[in-house]
């Protein structure tokens, strides 16, 4: 009985610890999983990345050369995935995992010339219009916050249409559309009133 | 063939040297060449004037009275209409483009902005706080 004891004590402190080696073995490669899983999609979330890709770099990446995100007085930077990628994690993979049907589109070469990326202009730009009108302009708001926004501070026309747009709810994009980028061709000013616009579409 | 080759090295040798001596002899009323675009009167901030600045004379083009650096005028896009326009003015509070902006050349009505007034900047010009240089000889009004 006592041999038993004896016997069986080794043998269950041995299964003990092998229990314990293989959940820490678990453990750490759940931290080398995940650790690489975030780093390769934050290597994805890299300007270099996005202009990587031909219809990036002619097209969208040398129209917001010219604007205040890219050179200013202070040398702050918003980069592609500042606007275009929600910073919080569950968005951010979301958005992640919708990036692939840009991917197909990119191997079928659907925007690859100046031309082919102006017929389709119009309809990429109204799809990131309704999505920042979704969220509230929730990328802009990473940096740009009403509450943190000093109107004594800004220009008279400046603080009175912030004042106008935070009590008529409206959002960023409603009237800082094409801060970036170029507007399309059918994009008409007097059809965007901010809180009239036509410019909001389903997403296709 | 040839002479016409002649004729136009002639020609862009002629334009070429007097552009150089017009650009080296044109001075600006600051006692800069007018093209130096190292003169800091080129440099100042733009006016921010809320009500705006009087005019001069009668249909004298208003003068803009803000920054108008962010907003462009090409094929694409008329900034200015975004709150200068008739569907716009109200939302934005912003004075509306002039009726007779929608005038062609013959006095014809147009249900659109006549393209004639279409670059804005051809006639209203955002404002530094440079000194003037020449005294204002009309009255306010």
């Amino acid at each position: 009985m006592s041999e038993q004891n004896n016997t069986s004590k080794p043998k269950s402190s041995r299964g003990r610890r092998a229990a314990w080696i293989s959940l820490f073995a678990a453990f750490v490669v759940g931290i080398l999983f995940w650790g690489g899983f975030n780093t390769a999609m934050e290597a994805t979330n890299q300007e270099q990345f996005c202009i990587s890709c031909h219809e990036m770099k002619v097209n969208v990446y040398q129209e917001y050369r010219d604007t205040i995100h890219y050179t200013n007085r202070t040398g702050v930077r918003a980069t592609c995935p500042d606007c275009h990628v929600p910073k919080d994690w569950v968005h951010k993979f979301v958005r992640k995992v919708q990036a692939t049907s840009e991917l197909y589109h990119h191997f079928k070469g659907d925007v690859d010339t100046p031309e082919k990326f102006e017929a389709n202009r119009f309809r990429l730009a109204q799809n990131v219009w309704t999505a920042m009108k979704e969220t509230d302009s929730r990328e802009c708001r990473n940096c740009h916050e009403f509450d943190s926004m000093d109107y004594t501070k800004q220009e008279s026309r400046s603080s009175q249409g912030h004042q106008d747009a935070e009590d008529a709810g409206l959002t960023c994009i409603d009237c800082h559309k094409g801060i970036a980028h170029q507007l399309p061709m059918e994009y008409d000013p007097e059809q965007d009133v901010p809180g009239k616009s036509v410019f909001y579409t389903k997403r296709d | 063939m040839s002479r016409g080759f002649v004729a136009l090295l002639f020609g862009t040798a002629a334009v070429c040297l007097s552009g150089t001596v017009w650009a080296a002899d044109v001075e600006s009323l600051r006692g800069h060449a007018v093209t130096d675009s190292s003169d800091p009167a080129l440099n100042k901030a733009t006016l921010a004037v809320p009500g705006g600045f009087g005019v001069g004379w009668e249909e004298q083009p208003p003068m803009i009275p803000h920054p108008i650096d962010k907003y462009s005028i090409d094929l694409r896009q008329n900034g200015c209409l975004k709150c200068h326009s008739q569907a716009t003015f109200e939302t934005a509070n912003a004075p509306r483009v002039a009726e007779s902006h929608f005038l062609d050349r013959d006095g014809k009505k147009l249900d659109r902005l006549a393209p004639r007034r279409y670059f804005c900047t051809q006639c209203h010009a955002p404002q530094t706080g440079a000194m003037p240089l020449v005294d204002n000889v009309f009255g306010e009004r």
